[in-house]
């Protein structure tokens, strides 16, 4: 599903991506973790292409088709979607008509997706203005799941969240990742950051890496990585002279 | 007076049609409870189906009524400018008078249509009243053939007389010429618990248009919205203002303006004077420029006694880089997702109007982005 070779990337004339590798199999979902500022979001904006994001070296591939240079849209059209920690809000643009360009003008499906992400009521609000941090988490799982994206990227999805909601949201997002389906015939790929874990619980995971200064620095079971976290925090990843 | 649908001397080519139905005239009438079409200094027709509200033209409302003699030139002086003594010396004054009586409440819109076939200078003087607890709503479809040019312009003075919880809605929609120069002047009287809702569209082509409408808040808790959403192309100047002076307890006035410079020049005025205690104003203006152009927004704020409560924002900018890739993110290409933002930044929802004219205003602005902005 995505490949990465050899990616650097720059913000601003600083490199801030090292050497990154990561190769995502379809129907798999991986799992970033690390400390805050590692670069896991600019890896993920990267992926989808923001402007700011340069790269100056290697490779991303998507379904065996280089996308390095591609537009943020035309990623978006070939299947790869992404979950905002931090929309933008946009003033007089309603949720429900953004919905409508992604989905198509079909209003009583949209509500009825709407419904299940207790959203229904925010279809006539602007978009991201005066949503709480659940609301906007719900929200952008369900313009995910209007989108239907093969590739799912999704920045911290359990923060901010209420406990009450995060089943919701979890669900939500295991069904965009086809949780509910079989294995052998599962398509849909993701690629997750969390700090808590909490979100584990509704995804099953099938690889976690460590990202810290740039660089990936370990792979492994997402759970025991999530462990060693918990249990040391970063400090040793920091340390640590594996590369991966 | 209609045959077929179309009233006589208003066989327009389809064209001009389109242009008038753009600006909210329906000429087949539907969902319109009343109707005033007037071609240059001609009244084509004055009906109104409703039994609660009158439409006359001016000569024959100074006929009927000599109480009216009362109303006219009362709120716009005579002689405020070269434009106001321009309409006040015609020997045949000409324009509509709309009459709301006591307790009527009919939503269904009448229609105001001032439509301009050639190159002259077209004048009119309104009056439009809502006595006691009547509720009146009008959509004023101002627009020119497509082929007048230089000379064409129009002189409007419109006084609106709002009564004792009473209500007007006033939603003026501009389709001119790149020749055309208009200087409406109006003014309102809002009498206790009144409301009046003044709005204006203006999405198309104009060489100049200069208006700084003002509401008089006489009555305790009279309201006055004045909302404005306006694109200036290329040589175009909009002059706009609007004005509101509080000068009774709990009286309110929201002054909003969404603008987009294309290249053309916006001067956005407005002035909030509060003289009175427990009186609040505030004033937004929002302005975008897509291509170099001008967009001065003067907000002016004016507070006289203790307990009147004033506030303004007005910004001027660019589409976030941000909005538009998020957007994409979304699958819209970068085109789709600017015009997207800007319909949005355009959307001005007004509270306290019918939905037949909140979507008479969308239709004007979904025009625009659907011919690009």
């Amino acid at each position: 599903m995505l490949d990465i070779e050899d990616l650097h990337v720059e913000i601003g004339e600083k490199e801030v991506l090292h050497d990154i590798n990561l190769r995502i199999g379809d129907g798999e979902t991986h799992v970033l973790m690390g400390p805050n500022g590692s670069g896991k979001s600019t890896l993920l904006m990267t992926l989808m292409g923001f402007s700011n994001y340069i790269v100056t070296e290697g490779r991303i591939r998507f379904k065996g088709e280089d996308i390095t240079h591609l537009p943020i849209h035309a990623r978006a059209q070939i299947g790869m979607g992404m979950m905002f920690q931090r929309p933008p809000t946009i003033s007089g643009l309603k949720l429900g008509k953004l919905l409508a360009a992604t989905y198509g003008d079909q209003p009583d499906r949209i509500r009825e997706m709407a419904r299940k992400l207790n959203m229904d009521h925010f279809l006539e609000r602007d978009i991201n203005k005066g949503f709480s941090g659940g609301e906007i988490k719900r929200s952008e799982v369900l313009q995910l799941t209007a989108q239907s994206p093969e590739f799912v990227m999704l920045d911290e999805p359990e923060s901010g969240v209420d406990l009450e909601n995060i089943s919701l949201i979890g669900h939500a997002i295991g069904m965009l990742l086809e949780k509910d389906v079989h294995i052998v015939n599962r398509k849909k790929s993701g690629l997750v950051i969390t700090h808590t874990g909490y979100i584990l619980d509704y995804l099953d995971a099938d690889k976690g890496h460590v990202m810290c200064d740039g660089e990936i620095k370990c792979h492994g079971n997402p759970r025991e990585i999530l462990k060693e976290v918990k249990a040391r925090g970063y400090r040793e990843c920091l340390e640590c002279r594996q590369t991966a | 007076m209609q045959t077929n649908g179309v009233t006589p001397g208003f066989d327009l080519p389809p064209e001009d049609r389109e242009r008038l139905a753009l600006s909210g005239i329906e000429l087949g009438m539907a969902n319109r409870c009343g109707s005033y079409l007037q071609k240059n200094q001609d009244v084509m027709h004055a009906t109104c189906s409703e039994s609660g509200i009158e439409v006359l033209s001016y000569k024959m409302a100074m006929e009927k009524y000599p109480w009216l003699e009362d109303y006219a030139w009362k709120l716009v002086p005579k002689d405020k400018d070269e434009y106001t003594k321009y309409v006040a010396t015609q020997e045949r004054p000409v324009g509509y008078v709309i009459i709301a009586r006591k307790g009527s409440n009919n939503i269904l819109p009448v229609q105001a249509c001032l439509f301009l076939g050639s190159e002259q200078i077209q004048h009119v003087h309104n009056i439009l009243i809502a006595e006691e607890g009547a509720e009146l709503h009008v959509v004023s479809g101002c627009a020119s053939a497509s082929h007048v040019g230089k000379g064409g312009a129009h002189y409007g003075i419109s006084e609106f007389y709002i009564g004792k919880d009473a209500k007007i809605s006033f939603t003026m929609i501009h389709t001119w010429g790149e020749e055309i120069e208009v200087y409406p002047r109006s003014a309102a009287r809002v009498e206790e618990g009144g409301v009046f809702l003044s709005n204006y569209v203006c999405m198309k082509p104009v060489k100049k248009v200069q208006m700084y409408p003002t509401a008089y808040l006489k009555g305790p808790k009279a309201v006055a919205r004045f909302s404005s959403v306006v694109i200036a192309t290329p040589e175009s100047v909009l002059d706009l203002g609007s004005r509101a002076v509080l000068e009774a307890e709990g009286s309110s006035a929201e002054l909003i303006t969404r603008a987009i410079s294309k290249g053309g020049t916006i001067i956005s005025r407005g002035h909030i004077q509060g003289k009175t205690r427990e009186t609040r104003g505030h004033l937004e203006c929002k302005g975008l420029i897509l291509k170099d152009g001008r967009i001065y927004a003067i907000p002016e704020i004016e507070g006289l006694v203790v307990g009147t409560e004033l506030s303004h924002e007005a910004a001027v900018g660019k589409i976030a880089q941000e909005e538009i890739e998020y957007l994409m993110a979304r699958g819209l290409d970068e085109e789709v997702a600017t015009a997207t933002i800007i319909r949005g930044f355009l959307d001005v929802k007004i509270s306290g109007l019918p939905e037949a004219l909140q979507k008479q205003i969308d239709l004007a602005i979904d025009s625009a982005e659907k011919a690009g902005f």
